[in-house]
């Protein structure tokens, strides 16, 4: 076989990585859309708080350390210990819970029946005060996030696939971290849907997301539905915030992901949990292919920055719903 | 006892039907603008100038754009940004390849090339709405920049892909480049400010507002009752877009002078502005003006106390400012969703009673 086209199955393999990586922070998105109808605009500085509150814990930073020290003139910044990587974790989700809760209590609760577009801006606000906050709390500087996961390509990947340039060398280089993301959104969205589908939360969630009103007549608590639905999706921050921030580090840049999730959002419709992987697949792919067959050729390079927006409005323009999103029905 | 409406005659259509009905607010009005015209300018000084008041006058006329889109029309926009480097491009291409040409005309004629992107982007909006929409836009807004930091026909192949706006003069007194003094920048934004407000307010008032108002509130029923959605969002993204537009190309050529895609017209542009519609009041030309002004003074403010008085590090003002604007933008939307300008529709009712209230 050529090497072009070796070269261009290989793209798209780590196009596929990305889209799964898309994905996960999407996900996130669509389980608060559902059940609330809240379009979550601070999922991806969700992410970025728990991946920094995660390698917080995990190195014993003081929180607020920085303020402290402007304050009060002292020099601290560390406790001294370091704690494992599980122990940090389960603190993490217990803080991305504690966070939901605050979120219900202070934000949600006071703006019931509001137009969907004041929760979407309230949502931007509450993503501008988590940003700084993360900041404050635990410090801007990029922070390496270590909890175990294998880095690096995939050997056996690569000498497996060796054969395939004949008598070239060819390897496909495929970073083992990817298909360890790929595999926890597997489990990931497995988990998801066996809660969705056979637990009494998840059943009380459909309601919810099927008709308010409804739920309510029967008995469901909707501020325990939304506090569980942010909390699920702070875990799912959480799990988007590993991934990422192990392989580019924790920084500032880690919340700009969520506008990459937008488009994907966009292609697989709002609602649903299928299209948010089908669409991060799609974008993930398609993006890294025009890069490779058009973008870097004939347009200059850095066509991911806007390829999967425009791919997405032009479809929107066809099926205005998304790909698997429901049939939107308006009345008068 | 000051403000009010009783001794008020109106005795013709004009007067029935001006923008300041009540006379109290319209001396209000020109007492405003002598000071703007005749008062400032004499004691501006350059930090006055490059802080607050002609950063503030130009978010205002951005703000005034947005809020055509968003606050009358309904149809949110996360491209401001985009829009504005059009205009801060559009203004540079045609003062380097026109350069005899006054840059008054070329700011206008950026704002018209804006507008035609504006109406460009604007065309999806017809099919898709809300969020849909906004992420849409988002298009617009990292297209843009992509293409002016990519193309270098844009940026006049220069080797550092900033753009930098030379010399141009009105009435002989330089208004753009690096030796302009500070009352030209102030006064070349504030004519232009005014113009776009006056503009804003009366069409706001007349039938094409009228429209965009009966397509945010319910587009079906707007339809129904014979509003074309076609003219009615397209017309908004247009106009909107011109002001942005101008906005855009002030904000290059008379602010920063010098710009880069990416840096000055990024996508926190986009949120700035629309947070100063939010925080100021949707649809109302007043809220443009307050919102713009608390988004600009806020930050001067909070660095001002912070590091000039406390003397703490830069960067922990600047997070503590996220904080602070994002907990703003929250209780805003909580406790008064119609922002400043509806505070002050408040305190207007308030004053007509004072200091007898029942």
């Amino acid at each position: 076989m050529p090497d072009q086209f070796l070269f261009a199955i290989e793209v798209m393999i780590n196009g596929l990585m990305a889209g799964v990586l898309y994905a996960l922070v999407a996900l996130g998105f669509v389980l608060i859309f559902k059940s609330s109808g809240i379009f979550n605009y601070a999922q991806g500085v969700f992410a970025l708080f728990a991946a920094l509150t995660l390698v917080g814990l995990q190195e014993g930073q003081i929180p607020f350390s920085h303020l402290i020290n402007a304050i009060f003139g002292t020099h601290i910044h560390h406790f001294g210990w370091h704690i494992h990587s599980v122990i940090a974790i389960a603190m993490t989700v217990a803080v991305m819970v504690l966070l939901a809760i605050l979120v219900e209590r202070y934000i949600l609760r006071h703006l019931v029946n509001q137009p969907d577009i004041i929760l979407f801006m309230a949502t931007i606000g509450l993503a501008y005060f988590m940003e700084g906050f993360g900041d404050l709390m635990w410090g801007s500087e990029i922070k390496t996030l270590d909890i175990g996961l294998p880095q690096g390509g995939s050997f056996w990947i690569e000498e497996n696939t060796a054969w395939l340039g004949g008598e070239n060398f060819y390897g496909f280089f495929i970073d083992r971290l990817d298909i360890v993301a790929a595999i926890v959104a597997a489990i990931l969205v497995l988990a998801l849907t066996l809660f969705s589908q056979y637990t009494k939360q998840g059943r009380a969630l459909r309601a919810v997301a099927d008709d308010h009103q409804a739920a309510l007549s029967v008995g469901i608590s909707l501020r325990y539905i939304w506090v569980l639905v942010w909390a699920i999706a702070g875990i799912v921050a959480l799990v988007a915030g590993i991934m990422w921030g192990s392989k580019s580090g924790v920084q500032f840049s880690l919340s700009l992901i969520a506008l990459k999730a937008l488009p994907v959002l966009m292609l697989g419709g709002f609602t649903s949990i299928p299209g948010a992987i089908v669409g991060g697949l799609i974008i993930g792919v398609g993006e890294k292919l025009f890069e490779f067959t058009i973008g870097a050729p004939f347009l200059g390079g850095a066509t991911e920055n806007w390829f999967a927006y425009v791919l997405a409005l032009l479809f929107l323009v066809f099926r205005p719903q998304g790909l698997f999103g429901d049939k939107i029905i308006e009345r008068v | 006892m000051i403000y009010r409406e009783s001794g008020d005659y109106s005795t013709t259509y004009a007067q029935d039907s001006q923008t300041f009905p009540i006379r109290f607010d319209r001396y209000r009005f020109y007492a405003v603008v002598f000071v703007a015209y005749c008062i400032i300018p004499f004691i501006i000084n350059d930090y006055w100038a490059s802080a607050i008041f002609v950063p503030f006058l130009i978010y205002a006329i951005a703000a005034i754009g947005l809020n055509i889109l968003t606050g009358f029309c309904g149809q949110v926009s996360l491209g401001t940004g985009g829009f504005m480097a059009v205009g801060g491009y559009s203004v540079y291409k045609l003062m380097t390849s026109f350069p005899d040409v006054n840059i008054a005309i070329h700011v206008l004629l950026a704002g018209l090339i804006t507008a035609g992107v504006g109406i460009l982007f604007g065309l999806p909006s017809l099919r898709i709405k809300g969020f849909y929409l906004a992420v849409a836009t988002l298009a617009a807004q990292f297209f843009l920049v992509w293409l002016f930091n990519r193309v270098p026909w844009f940026y006049n192949y220069s080797a550092s892909g900033m753009i930098n706006s030379p010399e141009r003069t009105i009435f002989g007194y330089i208004v753009t480049g690096p030796s302009t003094e500070a009352w030209a920048k102030y006064l070349i934004c504030l004519v232009f400010l005014t113009l776009c407000a006056v503009l804003a307010r009366n069409m706001t008032r007349g039938t094409l507002g009228r429209k965009w108002m009966a397509i945010r509130d319910m587009d079906i029923a707007a339809e129904i009752i014979g509003v074309d959605p076609l003219k009615a969002k397209l017309s908004a993204f247009a106009i909107s877009s011109f002001f942005i537009g101008i906005a855009g190309a002030l904000f290059f050529a008379v602010y920063l002078g010098a710009a880069e895609a990416g840096d000055s017209f990024g996508i926190t542009k986009s949120f700035l502005v629309l947070f100063m519609i939010i925080i100021g009041g949707l649809g109302s030309i007043f809220g443009s003006f307050a919102g713009a002004a608390f988004m600009v003074l806020m930050p001067v403010l909070l660095k001002n106390v912070l590091v000039g008085q406390l003397g703490w590090a830069t960067d922990l003002a600047a997070h503590l400012e996220f904080v602070i604007v994002g907990a703003l933008i929250i209780i805003f939307l909580i406790m008064e969703p119609h922002g400043l300008a509806q505070l002050w529709r408040l305190a207007k009712e308030k004053l007509r009673l004072w200091p007898f209230p029942h």
